[in-house]
């Protein structure tokens, strides 16, 4: 793609672009990247999240400087962070406010994909890439929780891996294999420790490289959910394209700035976030003798975990849980092919596609609800009902999507 | 449809109004991290009534001191009781399987409590303990029933009767009231003070309010230091927000 471009120039960046394609990358991701003038709200969560994860990986950097990877000194270590490194505070509030930030961001960057039909042909694989990089996401943030070694790390780690036991025949082996121990030890927070700082944040980089190689393969989505590419001037130029820099680059500084300042307002006033940025019981070190009464995961997962509390045992086998739990993540995987509609865009679908829409995003905010708080007979019954809409939103969608009669597509992109 | 929303909506109303609350009323308290004096004599009372059996193994002594306002040489001869010098952590000599020993369970940790139970759990469960023979150290507590500390306070509070059912008690609670006639406390669920002790109720309930309000410094010893930057980063944030805008808007004129 490079190829001969930019060749033979002079000066420094000559110099380079003659021995790596330096200003053919930067126009083909950022000054002749054409995106689509017409991007909302929804389309700051992109760069936001790019964001968070290089505000992640900073903090991550440092705070693995001081911290101290066993079942002794763990907890020690986080408070030694607190107290005696200069800022240890700061970095830590915003490498765990940040986790929760990233979960924010992703699920509200997902749900605009859902909204315009971001994940239709031809961006199924960004679709997909993006999904791969939301399981290493959960991954990196359970092993994440487990580090600070308090009883909520503990206990958080010891129901979910348990929750690989419940799987037939292998299960219990397989929880081993995962924990290193009988149960989950300092053999298991080593492990983890690896994991998270090492493993797989380069699987999440790699991965955020291949999502935007495929976006920016085909182009951008917009609100209406037409393709820009469809309708170019003479020089090859989309007419309803504009340079990502400086014009989106411009705009994003707009989105980040009023991201920051939410951001900063739960780090610097409010970090624990009421308990469910940082949960209570985690200021107390993880002690495999006493069971915490409500063991409740942190919000970004709780929306899967009450759909497992949802589910009764059969033959006192938690596996159908599991399976059901597993199934709302790996649906998600498969929603290019269930989308039968002539129109990409909410905005042109019709209005049974709009009321699932709806009724998705309700049972999937209650659901996270209900996963916070403890289960009782009726919760469980709201969770089963929300569970069932939940995969009735997609397992549906081949067929309302193509009885319903959509509206009529613009030629080009609407304001 | 409607009627699902209205089952949520009913499921879901009450679990926030009951979400707050695990049974026992708290009597509610402001920590106030400025109040340097308060928290001068809440230090006073930790380590002189509360390290004999809890340490606060994450807070140093010079840092405490430096933070609420005490010098440092004053601090280390009046409040180190122990071999430790003042830039060392707050920690006892009792040790810990000996103390499994002799309370069932070693005495926690103080240093994050605040942040575990919050304020208002230990401001209530220090004014709640009751005489009750059946107990190993003749006390029980309304907020922590058969707690293993004994009422390490009650030479300052007095002695105090726990006077309604376990059904009354579960409902009743409110802030700590004064019997006008007799002087001796009311309420805090139905304990009255029998025995007086050397300290009035509103001076045990001070002494109690400075002891929880260093206790929440311990927890949370970079709270003023956080909120001071924050100010600055939010006011900074906001005036950047307008260029921001500004530049955005410049830049969009010709998008048309």
């Amino acid at each position: 793609m490079a190829g001969a471009r930019n060749k033979g120039n002079p000066g420094v960046m000559g110099w380079i672009d003659d021995r790596f394609p330096l200003t053919a990358m930067w126009d083909d991701h950022l000054a002749k990247y054409y995106a689509p003038k017409n991007f909302n709200f929804w389309y700051f969560f992109g760069s936001l999240a790019m964001l968070v994860l290089v505000n992640q990986l900073l903090t991550g950097i440092w705070l693995t400087m001081s911290y101290n990877p066993t079942a002794e000194g763990a907890f020690a270590s986080v408070e030694y962070i607190m107290r005696d490194i200069d800022y240890g505070w700061l970095l830590r509030y915003m490498h765990s406010t940040g986790a929760s930030a990233f979960f924010a961001v992703v699920y509200l960057h997902m749900f605009r994909g859902v909204l315009y039909g971001s994940y239709r042909k031809p961006r199924e694989l960004i679709w997909l890439f993006g999904m791969a990089i939301y399981l290493a996401l959960m991954a990196e943030a359970f092993m994440g929780y487990l580090l600070p070694w308090g009883q909520m790390s503990y206990w958080g780690a010891q129901v979910i891996v348990s929750l690989f036991s419940a799987i037939p025949v292998i299960g219990p082996d397989l929880a081993e294999w995962i924990r290193g121990d009988y149960v989950i030890s300092g053999v298991t927070l080593n492990r983890f420790f690896s994991l998270h700082v090492v493993a797989l944040p380069i699987v999440l980089l790699a991965l955020v490289v291949l999502h935007i190689i495929a976006l920016h393969e085909v182009g951008s989505n917009n609100p209406d959910g037409i393709e820009i590419k469809d309708k170019k001037d003479e020089n090859g130029i989309p007419l309803d394209g504009i340079p990502f820099h400086p014009y989106y680059s411009v705009k994003d500084i707009v989105g980040v700035v009023v991201f920051l300042f939410v951001f900063c307002l739960i780090i610097f006033f409010f970090p624990e976030m009421g308990g469910y940025f940082i949960e209570k019981p985690n200021f107390e070190p993880a002690n495999p003798l006493k069971t915490p009464p409500h063991i409740a995961p942190v919000w970004y997962f709780t929306p899967f975990y009450a759909m497992l509390r949802a589910i009764p045992p059969i033959l006192g086998s938690q596996f159908p849980g599991v399976v059901v739990m597993g199934g709302a993540i790996a649906i998600l995987f498969v929603l290019p092919w269930l989308d039968r509609s002539p129109v990409k865009s909410m905005r042109y679908k019709g209005w049974i596609s709009k009321v699932w829409l709806a009724i998705f995003a309700v049972s999937f905010v209650v659901l996270g609800y209900l996963g916070v708080v403890a289960s009782t007979p009726e919760r469980t019954v709201v969770a089963q009902i929300c569970t069932g809409l939940y995969f009735a939103y997609f397992f549906l969608m081949p067929f309302y999507t193509r009885m319903e009669s959509t509206k009529p597509v613009p030629e080009r992109v609407t304001g | 449809m409607k009627k699902f929303f209205i089952a949520i909506i009913m499921v879901l109303v009450p679990m926030v109004a009951s979400a707050s609350t695990g049974g026992v009323h708290l009597d509610s308290m402001d920590a106030d991290h400025t109040n340097q004096e308060s928290l001068q004599r809440g230090m006073k009372t930790f380590v002189n009534r509360c390290m004999g059996c809890h340490s606060a193994n994450y807070q140093r002594f010079d840092r405490a001191a430096n933070d609420i306002g005490l010098p440092v040489d004053l601090m280390a001869e009046n409040l180190i009781f122990g071999e430790q010098k003042s830039g060392e952590q707050m920690t006892i000599a009792m040790p810990q399987d000996d103390a499994a020993k002799w309370f069932g369970t070693p005495p926690p940790d103080l240093t994050l409590e605040t942040r575990l139970r919050g304020e208002d759990w230990i401001y209530t469960y220090l004014r709640s303990f009751y005489t009750d023979s059946a107990r190993p150290w003749g006390v029980n507590n309304v907020v922590f029933p058969d707690v293993g500390m004994p009422n390490v306070l009650e030479g300052l509070q007095g002695v105090q009767k726990q006077t309604c059912s376990a059904e009354e008690l579960a409902h009743q609670g409110g802030e700590s009231k004064i019997d006008p006639l007799t002087g001796l406390q009311i309420g805090t669920g139905c304990l009255t003070i029998s025995e007086k002790g050397s300290q009035s109720v509103e001076e045990f309930d001070k002494t109690i309010y400075d002891l929880v309000n260093f206790m929440s410094y311990m927890g949370n010893p970079v709270k003023m230091e956080s909120q001071a930057i924050g100010y600055k980063v939010l006011i900074f944030l906001a005036i950047f927000f307008v260029f921001a805008y500004a530049l955005k808007k410049e830049y969009w004129r010709d998008v048309h």
